[in-house]
């Protein structure tokens, strides 16, 4: 009972949509995954990204399934978030990408 | 304690010397499977406790190290990493190879990376393999052997000889074991000295600590005394300077001393093996065997897998000649999810390109992978196990096929020449019938199918002999059909990397043999001998 609420609850959020090009040397790759999984993990709402605007979208709080992206240095991250605090999560991963994971 | 001298088969060259790690029950999978919820619930506390070592890890190290053991605990706090191994569980499956073959399709997934940094972490990932499953088996699993040791035990799994480093020495040494199994061919191919047939390795008092292996001569000595050792140290030196001399000049082509050119290729079983490794001191590579992709993935690796990884192969060649087998399981080289269980002599069922035409769904995800790596160098395809010339002729059509419905798509690729092992002896006795692009003579196979004697029996292992005049003679006839017809003909089983064989394999006319990297500088010593 107290999931389906949950999830009706997601579902009147409209989801949110940024994008920002990955700077540092390797890629996406392990500490840097490892940094955006984390930073994910600090918000409630649903946040996924994807190599192109139309997808297909990766969960951002799984470290296995963003490794699987291997998202190259140069690639575009495109994100979508939903859920009550979108807008905060948001402003903090293209920070951290902008950035270059604070190791570029 | 006193020496203890015991003498099997030789089964991979070399000494080797080092501290002992015995393997008290290499098959741990023998253990009665529980029911899921057991078996989950085994797999759960084997990968917390996993994630608790690691965690207890970090504390000890700083820097790049620390960044690596962080990484690894939040690829295992992640539930979606174990995700398959808890279907395969719920399907029946044991917690240790649920875990095995789940982890093993992520770390194929890193393998055929494009990018150099993606690829180096399935290290990362084979570490949080072992880790766990050495939780799940107990303290004799892979994960517990240190590079460097002599490992003892009744025999020994492909994936427990493929966790070690072998690069920092080492030697297997087996009760039981054949000369001729998957793990000896790797041996051989990674350098690592092994013995086999030894008989049962029963200790009184305490296991020994300590071996001297002659993979030469296919003698072990444990508990050695400090003259024994001396001399033997002494010996590695020689043995060392020998080698160091001919890899000195691998680079060189292989002639004969009465000026014969002989092409000398590389056998490769997974795209490790090339790491480091010049191309420079081959004329290509005259066999990869692809079941690699096909174990780790459940038996079906996708096509962008497959394209990565033969392209990788292609690139590392520089242009020089890729000869690819297509999917040779079967026989004594099971997968799950694609060959029969319980045929009742698999070496005479359906194996190589049998099994390929009978599930043309994989077979024909193979090929296209194939027709669009053609494009990055001169690939050769070659099919296993051919035995009449309809086996060719259908899977003719099929690459095509498959060729065709690439090129309408527009999509990059090239037809490339087919060619078929030649290891029945209908296929050898009647060569100049096949309509194909060339002929790569499977020694191994050949060997046992004229001598109806098992590679993988040790009672027998003395009549499986490539020497015997009659399978030579099945050589020199493919030879003389290659010469024919006016196609290439080569060698890539065991026999190749012989050097005892080399003069009668050379006699028989063959000017390509394809041997393990390790294999090339003596192959290539042995060579420039023969004539003279």
């Amino acid at each position: 009972m107290h999931d389906v609420n949950a999830g009706c609850a997601a579902e009147t959020f409209v989801p949110l949509t940024a994008s920002a090009v990955l700077v540092n040397p390797v890629g996406l790759h392990a500490r840097p995954s490892v940094k955006l999984t984390q930073c994910a993990k600090g918000f409630v709402a649903k946040i996924e990204f994807a190599l192109a605007a139309d997808g297909p979208w990766t969960d951002a709080k799984s470290p296995v399934k963003v490794m699987r992206v291997k998202a190259p240095q140069g690639a575009t991250l495109h994100f979508r978030v939903t859920g009550p605090d979108g807008e905060a999560a948001l402003a903090a991963l293209l920070t951290l990408v902008h950035d270059g994971f604070g190791e570029a | 304690m006193t020496e203890i001298h015991l003498t099997g088969r030789p089964a991979s060259p070399g000494l080797a010397i080092g501290p002992v790690t015995v393997l008290t029950a290499t098959v741990a999978n023998s253990a009665a499977v529980g029911d899921p919820a057991q078996e989950t619930a085994t797999l759960q506390a084997a990968i917390e406790a996993a994630t608790a070592e690691i965690a207890e890890l970090i504390a000890t190290v700083q820097g790049e190290a620390a960044d690596i053991l962080e990484f690894q605990v939040a690829m295992l706090e992640d539930p979606v990493l174990a995700e398959g191994a808890y279907d395969a569980i719920s399907g029946g499956a044991a917690a240790d190879q649920a875990w095995h073959s789940a982890l093993d399709a992520e770390i194929s997934g890193y393998r055929s990376a494009e990018d150099e940094y993606f690829r180096a972490r399935a290290a990362d990932l084979i570490d949080i393999r072992d880790r766990v499953l050495s939780r799940l088996r107990g303290v004799d699993a892979a994960a517990k052997v240190i590079g460097g040791s002599v490992i003892a035990g009744d025999d020994i799994s492909p994936s427990t000889f493929l966790a070690v480093d072998w690069r920092r020495g080492g030697a297997i040494v087996l009760a039981a074991g054949s000369p001729s199994s998957h793990v000896a061919m790797l041996a051989r191919a990674r350098g690592a000295p092994m013995v086999v047939g030894l008989g049962p390795l029963s200790w009184n008092g305490p296991t020994p600590s300590f071996a001297l292996v002659d993979g030469d001569a296919g003698t072990v000595i444990f508990e050695p005394e400090p003259e024994t050792r001396r001399l033997f140290e002494h010996r590695m030196a020689a043995a060392n300077a020998a080698r160091a001399a001919a890899d000195a000049h691998r680079a060189e082509a292989a002639c004969t001393a009465d000026g014969r050119r002989i092409a000398v290729l590389l056998n490769v079983a997974a795209p490790e093996d090339l790491v480091g490794l010049d191309p420079a001191i081959c004329d290509g590579i005259g066999l990869v065997r692809t079941e690699f992709l096909f174990e780790a993935s459940q038996g079906s690796p996708d096509e962008d897998t497959q394209y990565a990884v033969y392209r990788r192969i292609l690139d590392w060649a520089e242009g020089r000649p890729v000869t690819i087998r297509t999917l040779d399981a079967g026989g004594d080289k099971p997968i799950v999810g694609l060959t029969v269980d319980g045929e009742s002599n698999p070496f005479l069922g359906l194996r190589g390109i049998r099994l390929s035409l009978a599930r043309p769904e994989v077979f024909r995800v193979q090929l296209r992978a194939l027709s669009r790596a053609a494009v990055h160098g001169a690939l050769k395809v070659m099919l296993p196990m051919i035995t009449v010339p309809s086996e060719l002729d259908r899977a003719a059509v099929m690459l095509d096929e498959e060729f065709a419905g690439l090129r309408a798509k527009g999509i990059a690729c090239e037809r490339p020449p087919l060619g078929i092992m030649v290891e029945v002896p209908a296929a050898a006795l009647r060569a100049e019938d096949f309509d194909a692009a060339f002929y790569s003579i499977g020694s191994n196979d050949l060997t046992q199918y004229t001598t109806a004697a098992a590679r993988d029996v040790g009672a027998v292992a003395d009549l499986n002999d490539t020497g015997n005049p009659a399978v030579l003679a099945l050589i020199a006839r493919t030879v003389a059909a290659g010469r024919k017809r006016g196609v290439e003909v080569s060698l890539c089983g065991d026999a190749a990397a012989d050097t005892r064989l080399a003069p009668a394999l050379l006699a028989t006319g063959l000017t390509m043999l394809s041997v393990s990297p390790i294999a090339v500088a003596r192959l290539k010593t042995a060579i420039a001998r023969v004539g003279s």
